[in-house]
């Protein structure tokens, strides 16, 4: 059984400009250990669904659909019971750590507090604990550190404990939103690692929202791909990468520079991405498609299986996208 | 590439920059420490070629482009431009100069005044150099560059809020070309762009350099993209010099220990490489550039680092065809699963 379920969830702000669908129609699922991407450019949605999943989103915002975790609706549980749900079972991770983080508390007290807050232990153990987690991600001297305040720390380090805190409860599933995006490569690898350890040891399912398809390659299980607030196709990821069945995922994949390459000009996607106030009636994607017919102005395509394993929203036959 | 026999365009030697910092909770009257931002950085660039300038964040990368532009002071070294020293002149004459030297910037919206339309912004270089440009003039050579960039002609009264990250860029690109620059100088033009805009602007400035005949310098911290459009490559950590070579020689057999360490960190979009490949992850952080480690800079992250490494400045090694390698321990290895 899937440990998240989302179905057929949208996300509509109110906005001056009128109502913003930033989310369409996304259902997606993750098993437990088990690690999804998803995929996209800024403003694809790939943001929103975690955050519509998680009840974080902006006041204007409204989330339906659907939302399944064990068996509950996330978006109509009550606020005591949904904090539980996300103190204990799901645990988020931001792009920026500094912001994530008070800058005016110390390290100490605001891991902390996560556990006393949600495990009712004594502070001097919830500390103690706290070390231990620092320890585990490799925080050097995390005991005399543990009093420092957040700018006291290098990117990466902070970036660390944010992991760390997001472990305190032990979570079942990890939402890590661009957690390397604000880093430097070396960095980035180190971190990267820190989280394959993390699912390794604690069994932690983990959905990672990038738009960098080089980590997504070394560390996802599934991979998804979002355009416009709708999924374009989801697959194993070395399935989307070998034969991507969407013509947005192959222009993508054509339009990275790749240091074991040497390609003389970069095949591009032309144009810009959609304005999300005035989205196409069909597919989002129409207007930059190479492969567009006539129905994809007017009829969106549904997210349909293939290949057994694979879902994906074209109307183009899959074996003429290449 | 130009052959080996052309002058120079730009010749920057030993070039040093350093900043006064007063450390946090200082007294007014204490003595500013000496942050050392880049020391000893020496390239040629070549007419016509486009030279990468790769590091990460506190590498020195962005403080060199200022140097070459001259928004910030040095304090040593030579910066020949043409044959003349841009370092040793003063204000006055270096104006002079700047028109053959333009910048665009990481951050596109940010690098425009949100104030001006966008036909302003991109004539204002013009307007300022040559004060007496008849406004037809100017305003057919700002029609002109819309057109060479992409840009439709009916955005020219737009403001810049108006455009997309990718847009705005190109105005960037437009306003540091109308002055018909010899020398580039992209710092990280793309990293703010998504992927697929990112690829439009890269192309765009690969191909106004061949068809402009400008020499370029392009900084970024994705080793991806600066290996895709430069002919060479320099590697710099902790404002010192690492290696340099040719692009593809830089990132198929680099010599130096941090080159390899940053090419292997890099992760390449093809989940049966990548799993295939081998990655030494590099242990530690940067360290305060405050407090630089003695010798080699790079020796407290260095799996090769020796006794002498903490003593000695490393000697550059010449390897030939302008493979320079700041490291007496270099070896060539293969860090890129092989195609």
């Amino acid at each position: 059984m899937a440990l998240l379920e989302i179905e057929n969830l949208t996300v509509t702000f109110q906005t001056g400009d009128g109502p913003v669908n930033a989310v369409n129609g996304v259902s997606l699922g993750i098993d437990t250990q088990e690690t999804l991407a998803i995929v996209g450019e800024s403003g694809s949605g790939k943001s929103q669904t975690a955050f519509a999943a998680m009840g974080l989103l902006a006041q204007n915002g409204v989330a339906t659909g659907k939302v399944r975790f064990d068996g509950k609706n996330l978006l109509e549980l009550p606020q005591a019971a949904l904090n539980k749900v996300r103190s204990q079972e799901i645990a988020m991770i931001f792009q920026d750590p500094m912001t994530s983080l008070n800058p005016y508390m110390r390290i100490s007290d605001q891991m902390a507090e996560v556990l006393t807050l949600h495990k009712g232990i004594s502070k001097r153990a919830a500390v103690a604990e706290a070390v231990k987690i620092l320890d585990a991600v490799r925080i050097p001297d995390a005991k005399a550190r543990i009093t420092m305040y957040p700018h006291e720390f290098s990117g990466g380090m902070r970036q660390r404990i944010m992991i760390a805190m997001a472990l305190l409860c032990r979570p079942r599933l990890l939402i890590a939103d661009e957690p390397t995006t604000a880093l430097d490569v070396t960095v980035q690898a180190q971190i990267m690692q820190l989280l394959g350890e993390i699912r390794r040891e604690f069994g932690t399912a983990i959905i990672l929202i990038t738009h960098d398809l080089g980590i997504v390659a070394d560390f996802c299980d599934r991979t998804l791909v979002m355009y416009g607030g709708q999924i374009m196709e989801e697959g194993a990821t070395t399935d989307v990468f070998a034969s991507p069945s969407h013509p947005y995922t192959l222009g993508l994949l054509k339009a990275v520079p790749r240091l074991d390459r040497d390609d003389d000009i970069l095949q591009t996607i032309a144009g810009e991405p959609p304005d999300m106030s005035r989205l196409p009636k069909g597919c989002p994607f129409t207007p930059r498609c190479t492969f567009r017919q006539d129905s994809c102005d007017d009829i969106r395509p549904a997210l349909t299986d293939f290949d057994g394993t694979r879902r994906r929203a074209c109307h183009v036959p899959t074996q003429e996208v290449a | 590439m130009s052959s080996t026999t052309n002058e120079p365009i730009l010749s920057v030697q030993d070039l040093a920059v350093t900043f006064d910092v007063r450390p946090e909770g200082a007294w007014p009257w204490t003595k500013p420490l000496k942050l050392s931002a880049v020391g000893g950085v020496s390239f040629d660039l070549k007419p016509g070629e486009c030279l990468g300038v790769v590091g990460e964040s506190g590498s020195g990368k962005s403080t060199l482009a200022r140097a070459i532009v001259g928004t910030v002071p040095s304090s040593g070294g030579r910066i020949v431009f043409e044959g003349k020293d841009l370092a040793a002149m003063d204000v006055r004459q270096r104006r002079g100069h700047r028109k053959d030297v333009q910048m665009i910037f990481q951050d596109p919206l940010a690098a425009l005044n949100p104030r001006m339309p966008v036909g302003d912004i991109i004539a204002e270089p013009l307007v300022t150099h040559y004060p007496n440009t008849p406004r037809a003039e100017v305003k057919a050579r700002v029609a002109e560059l819309m057109d060479r960039v992409g840009l439709l002609p009916n955005l020219i009264n737009r403001y810049p809020h108006e455009f997309s990250g990718g847009q705005c860029q190109r105005i960037g690109i437009a306003r540091a070309l109308i002055l018909r620059p010899k020398l580039l100088i992209c710092d990280e033009p793309v990293s703010a762009l998504d992927v697929s805009v990112q690829a439009q602007v890269v192309n765009l400035l690969a191909e106004l350099r061949r068809d402009m005949g400008l020499s370029m310098i392009f900084i970024a911290h994705d080793l991806s993209v600066v290996k895709h459009i430069s002919d060479r490559i320099v590697v710099m950590y902790l404002g010192r010099f690492m290696e340099s070579a040719a692009a593809r020689k830089l990132c198929t057999r680099p010599e130096h220990p941090y080159t390899q360490a940053l090419i292997s960190s890099v992760p390449i979009p093809d989940p049966v490489k990548e799993r295939a490949r081998k990655r030494p992850v590099l242990e530690g952080e940067l360290p305060s550039p405050l407090r630089p480690p003695s010798g080699c800079v790079f020796r407290t992250r260095c799996p090769k680092a020796q006794e002498s490494c903490v003593r000695h400045l490393p000697a550059i090694s010449d390897l030939g065809d302008g493979h320079l390698v700041a490291c007496p321990f270099h070896a060539p290895a293969e860090v890129l699963a092989p195609a």
